[in-house]
């Protein structure tokens, strides 16, 4: 079977096992968004940290608990880290230096997973297993929450109330990510992927070195880790590691879980705002982002021109044979397209365009599909954008399921755009700027460049891919890519939430034949057109003098 | 100006049994164009008289308020000082003297905007000249200047004086020249009480005499705000207008970051750039098209409603109009013709239909109202009964119509014909000992309950008197009123009759106009109840009115156009007034406004669009030498560098000139549904914004390379 040939089935069967699961998960949140009683154990958890699950709370209110739960969360990882040397069950591991233990905690509560250490040589079954471990399942369900609050804004009316963060939380938890991770993990493990609490194993010596393998709860973290959008591997090689993803098919069920309940998310918004041909309309948006990336990545890696190049089939460098090519391209757009930031191949041995592919998936803001919850909230912002300046077109006021696109939206949505650019393109010119940062380059040219690039889009838009090269285990970089990732996660929500009690406050405007239809392709086709012309003017330039420029250099 | 006549003489008393409507009173009959807008007038000389006001607003104080051409005005700035440090680097010059042209084109949009109201506001102050007051005091009269009256005071007004403030007429009547404020010469009636007791200063008092309290201070008169209008002094930056700034100032932002962070990167790959470089790919990117005309826009939609004798108090009401989803509307006026008219002889048993258009035209001959007239020409039209002459019958007694007797006739030697309400006439027969056949009754209920109202005929001769037959009035729905009401259901819009008839009327004449709903039997409570039932639903009414029982309505209603025939309570009551007073408008209104959101809307997406070939012309410009492989981007082949960028920024500077036209006109409008309207839209402005830049730098490059020194 051709590579191509092979991928594009990979693809279709990705897209019917997705379909398949799309109506009964994304209902199956929304019930549990909605519903009104609590499970026993929800009502254990509720007593153990003293939270009240019934109480409305508005924006403000709800954005407290977001920042408090997360503030807490990274305090916590990093005193664990910090105190490592002295736990037991931590491998005989040392403490972590305070930078890298800022930058870990910082990346895991912001869903980013971006790894400045070696799992395998630095973080014990302690601080795997209950620190990142749980931020895994939290800081995934903490986004959740934020998207349904936003959902909340737009079906509700006349009341700034945006639902409880406290049962959305630990909802999003006990009843989403936790069964879903159970089913992932056993079937991971079906698949080959190792689960248990063994130590380390010298299996054998080569000339120059000793060869180790390590034991540890893999499969359980690795469910998650793409089921959350996460993206921290328990290895250092991540998902190429063959204990954490053994085989295609192994793969293929890892690219499933990382899509799974982004796209899903997009049903349960259609349920929560009454029309599901809304979420629908969302969904195609992003579905076509998600199969066009895919596809161009299929074709520049495959396509790429070298004697080396047609020898392997295309730009097999960095890339595991028992993927190929089509199983790493699709990994690879997967991944940077939500906020996963896993890798089974190394971004930075694509192709220039396919580097450059990785790196405007993620510029787009991750919307599509986007991270759990932050892909919904973000393809939202970009509808209420998109809405605006064509709902002018049809002559009213713009207006987005029944709610008025004022000034305080707009200026919601417009602050929440500015963030990440701000952060991505203001650090890398600091980076560039300063002398120490290039240090950390391992290439030069376009590529040395793209390699910073990359690290802070990864950062900012809480992806947590890296594009392999850059020793990013400096003060300077742990220290910057940590204040990127934290105010990359959380300004942004900070904004995403106002917009919500913005909207919830409203009258509705009744649907007439004067409406913008927002579930129409035409909307959809000026949604896409909207996020590829704005985040594409945004980081053109910087495209330009990294991938681009190694691109089409041949 | 148009051409309405606003007032006509008080409205005959109605002088038929039956329902009778609110009548506004001042059936104009004037029913406007279709749906569409059409544009204002452009004349490029006008860009030539603006220059000099576009120079003044260079001030960096009038320039902050709109942060995207701040940002040209610093960049400009920048780029002339470093011209001025390096004078021999004519690349450097070039870019300066058009990034200075960028502003100044900017600038010049709007000025040609204000411009044209400016004519009118001189029109307008040449009617407020001093005037001097009558005013009264306790002991009798005494004159002050105009300028000095309070409200209510009290001032005397005669034949030949200029009225000296806002007031009320609380004594008399007079016929007045208002020809200043409307345009239109004809004199109308001002009388005390009622709804045509409102006097405008600076309007001229013809005949009579009459005592006016004033309402308003000096200065903030109707002529005034109507001078500030016209002269956008007034203007104030619409809610939309403000959340379109917000998005065009956050984009800004970030091509100040793009740009502003290339620096670093651009060093590194060992092409730094020069700072006039920098600038003018700035410029470029941010949305300069939009953000030049923007206030244009918005001035040019005021000026559109001015043009149709519209006074909208606040732009706010102007973007509410675009919105409005419920249409309130007047039966009398606006949907049917004021007037009922004769659309049927219906005769009873024993009488010939000959006979009885006969006799209903000769009775007809004395009534002078336009219900009495249209009788005549039914029948002339009908049954080809030549209008007669009031001499040819001879001798002869005429019975006009009064509202007493509510009958019209004549005597004829002994023959005596009548015409009139069904009471007066079947009273008028029984008088005379007639007989009134049992079918009159049967033919009269029909007609009522069809929407119609019933005149009987009698005549009384030999045979003595006796019924005739019924004259079906009928309420006669404008032409082409179901065919506009069909567009506004397609855009969305409902609308809802207001009538003072009885349901059953109100009923036949919506179905025939086509109306969505109808409220009959209104009262101003219904309606005020009305409106915020809608507006609870979340949707935005738009109403006219006149009356002083029509102000709370007006005030609630989102749009509230009052008539400027109207009490001065209505006029205060409403965000707009028609000169014209003509509820029709109401639909050309809403027009104007969705026109002004599309606009800017259009513009906004060129405006973006735009960007994407400026790119294609500038990256490679300033990188290809550092990576060669960057001139595969160089898809529209410019010459050289230099030439890309100027080309790009000449380019962007060009296409404000080019489109102000689009922007004083306003983007083609025609009532469809939004799916329509936004696929043409984004066809034309979104599509064509990012094909049009791609032909117009390579035309504008190739025109710079064939320069010497370029290329």
């Amino acid at each position: 079977m051709s590579p191509a040939l092979s991928g594009v089935l990979q693809l279709l069967a990705l897209a019917a096992a997705l379909g398949l699961v799309y109506r009964p998960l994304g209902d199956h949140m929304a019930r549990t968004y909605s519903c009104d009683r609590h499970l026993r154990v929800e009502r254990w958890i509720y007593k153990a940290i003293g939270a009240d699950p019934t109480g409305e709370m508005s924006w403000p209110a709800y954005l407290r608990g977001v920042l408090a739960f997360s503030a807490v969360g990274v305090l916590f990882l990093y005193l664990l880290q910090r105190v490592q040397g002295v736990l037991p069950g931590s491998l005989g591991f040392s403490s972590i230096d305070p930078d890298q233990a800022f930058n870990t905690a910082a990346s895991f509560v912001s869903n980013t997973n971006w790894q400045s250490y070696y799992g395998e040589q630095a973080m014990g079954h302690v601080v795997q297993t209950g620190g990142l471990a749980v931020q895994n399942f939290v800081s995934a369900a903490v986004g959740m929450a934020v998207a349904v609050a936003l959902v909340r804004g737009f079906a509700r009316a006349h009341t700034g109330e945006l639902g409880n963060f406290w049962s959305d939380l630990v909802r999003g938890t006990v009843r989403v990510l936790l069964p879903v991770s159970v089913i992932g993990a056993i079937v991971l493990v079906a698949c080959g992927v190792i689960q248990n609490f063994a130590g380390i194993h010298g299996v054998g010596q080569f000339p120059g070195g000793t060869q180790q393998w390590n034991g540890g709860a893999v499969a359980s973290q690795e469910a998650v880790k793409h089921l959350g959008t996460n993206g921290g591997g328990y290895f250092n090689a991540n998902s190429a590691h063959p204990f954490e993803n053994p085989t295609p098919l192994s793969n293929l069920f890892e690219v499933f879980l990382i899509l799974l309940i982004p796209f899903a998310l997009t049903r349960t918004f259609g349920r929560m705002v009454g029309s599901l041909r809304q979420g629908y309309a969302i969904l195609a948006a992003m579905a076509t982002i998600w199969v066009v990336f895919t596809l161009l990545m299929m074709w520049t890696e495959l396509a790429h021109r070298g004697t080396a190049f047609e020898i392997a089939g295309g730009a097999m460098e960095g890339k595991e044979t028992r993927f190929g090519i089509s199983g790493s391209a699709l990994f690879s757009v997967a991944t940077t397209l939500t906020s996963t930031g896993a890798v089974n191949s190394f971004h930075s041995s694509n192709t220039g365009l396919g580097g450059g592919i990785n790196l405007l998936g993620m510029q787009l803001g991750e919307t599509a599909p986007g991270g759990v919850g932050s892909g919904l909230y973000g393809m939202l912002v970009m509808a209420v954008v998109a809405v605006f300046i064509a709902g002018l077109m049809v002559g009213r006021t713009p207006e987005y399921l029944g709610r008025k696109i004022g000034t305080r939206q707009i200026t919601f949505a417009a602050c929440y755009l500015l963030v990440t650019p701000a952060l991505v393109l203001g650090f890398t010119a600091a980076a560039m700027a300063l002398d120490t940062p290039g240090h950390s380059m391992t290439n030069s040219g376009a590529h040395g460049f793209s390699e910073i690039l990359y690290a802070y889009t990864s950062g900012a838009n809480n992806n947590g891919s890296a594009f392999a090269g850059l020793d990013a285990d400096t003060q300077w970089f742990n220290t910057t890519i940590g204040i990127a990732m934290l105010l990359g996660r959380f300004l942004p929500m900070v904004f995403v939430l106002a917009l919500a009690g913005s909207l919830a406050e409203q009258t509705p405007v009744p649907e007439t034949a004067g409406t913008l239809r927002t579930h129409k392709p035409l909307f959809t086709g000026l949604l896409i057109g909207t996020i590829l012309i704005i985040t594409g003017l945004t980081y053109f330039p910087a495209l330009a003098l990294g991938p681009l420029a190694e691109g089409l250099a041949s | 100006m148009s051409t309405s006549t606003p007032a006509t003489l008080p409205d005959e008393v109605p002088h038929q049994d039956g329902p009778t409507g609110p009548a506004p009173g001042h059936a104009s009959g004037h029913a406007s164009g279709n749906g569409a807008v059409g544009g204002g007038f452009f004349d490029p000389g006008m860009l030539v008289r603006a220059v000099p006001d576009a120079l003044r607003k260079l001030d960096p104080r009038v320039m902050v308020t709109s942060p995207v051409m701040f940002v040209v005005l610093v960049g400009s700035v920048l780029t002339t000082v470093l011209a001025l440090r390096e004078p021999g680097d004519w690349f450097g010059w070039a870019i300066t003297t058009w990034l200075w042209l960028t502003t100044v084109f900017a600038n010049l949009a709007e000025a040609v905007a204000e411009g044209r109201g400016k004519a009118q506001a001189d029109t307008l102050r040449r009617a407020k000249t001093d005037t001097v007051a009558r005013r009264i005091t306790g002991a009798g009269e005494e004159r002050v200047p105009g300028t000095e009256l309070r409200v209510g005071d009290l001032v005397v007004c005669e034949a030949g004086d200029t009225v000296p403030g806002d007031g009320d007429v609380t004594e008399g009547v007079a016929s007045v020249d208002e020809s200043a404020i409307t345009g239109e010469s004809a004199p109308v009636i001002r009388e005390s009480g009622g709804d045509r007791s409102a006097v405008t200063g600076g309007t001229k008092v013809l005949s009579d005499r009459i005592v006016v309290r004033i309402t308003t201070k000096p200065g903030e008169t109707f002529i005034d705000r109507m001078i500030n209008l016209v002269e956008g002094a007034a203007r104030q930056k619409t809610p939309n207008e403000i959340a379109l700034n917000i998005l065009l100032a956050s984009l800004t932002i970030v091509f100040l970051l793009a740009v502003v962070t290339l620096q670093p990167f651009a060093t590194y790959a060992g092409a730094g750039q020069s700072m006039t470089v920098l600038t003018a790919l700035l410029v470029c990117l941010i949305p300069t098209t939009i953000g030049a005309l923007l206030s244009a826009i918005g001035i040019a939609g005021m000026d559109r409603l001015v043009q149709r004798n519209v006074l909208a108090m606040s732009g706010r009401a102007v973007e509410a109009a675009g919105d409005v989803s419920t249409l309130l509307l007047d039966k009398t006026g606006t949907i049917t013709l004021g007037n009922r008219q004769a659309s049927e002889f219906v005769p009873v048993k024993g009488a010939t239909r000959a006979e009885l258009a006969d006799a209903a035209q000769l009775s007809s001959l004395a009534d002078e109202t336009p219900e009495g007239r249209s009788i005549v020409v039914l029948a002339q039209e009908a049954y080809g009964l030549r209008e007669r002459r009031r001499g040819e019958l001879g001798p002869a007694e005429w019975i006009g119509f009064t509202a007493q007797t509510r009958m019209s006739g004549v005597d004829v030697g002994r023959r005596r014909v009548r015409k009139g309400a069904a009471g007066s006439v079947t009273a008028w027969v029984r008088e005379r000992g007639g007989r009134v056949p049992e079918d009159t009754r049967a033919l009269t209920d029909r007609i009522s309950q069809a929407g119609g109202t019933p005149l009987l005929v009698a005549v009384e001769d030999g045979g003595g008197a006796r019924v005739l037959g019924v004259v079906h009035l009928k309420d006669v729905v404008k032409a082409g009123m179901r065919e506009r009401f069909e567009e506004l259901r397609r855009m969305g819009i409902r609308t809802v009759m207001i009538t003072g008839d009885n349901p059953l009327t109100a009923k036949a004449i919506a179905e025939e106009a086509g109306v969505d709903d109808f409220l009959a039997e209104a009262t101003p409570e219904d309606k005020l109840a009305l409106i915020k039932r809608e507006q609870a639903g979340g949707k935005l009414v738009a109403m006219t009115g006149d009356g002083t029982n029509d102000a709370p309505a007006l005030a609630q209603a989102d749009v509230g156009v009052a008539m400027n025939t109207g009490t001065s309570a209505a006029k205060e009551a409403g965000n707009m007034v028609d000169l014209d007073s003509d509820p029709t408008k109401l639909i050309e209104i809403v027009g104007i406004g969705k026109q002004l959101l599309i606009t800017r809307g259009a513009l906004t997406t060129f405006s973006i669009a735009n960007d994407v070939a400026k790119y294609f012309a500038i990256i490679p410009a300033m990188f290809a030498v550092a990576y060669p492989g960057l001139d595969k981007l160089n898809i529209m082949g410019l010459s050289s560098p230099e030439s890309a960028i100027l080309s790009a920024v000449v380019f962007n500077a060009l296409i404000i000139i080019a489109l102000v036209p689009l922007a004083l006109r306003g983007v083609r409008y025609t009532p469809t549904s939004a799916d329509r309207m936004l696929r043409r839209n984004l066809g034309i402005y979104g599509l064509g914004g990012l094909v049009a830049p791609f032909i117009g730098i390579k035309i504008i490059d190739l025109l710079l390379s064939t320069l010497p020194g370029i290329g």
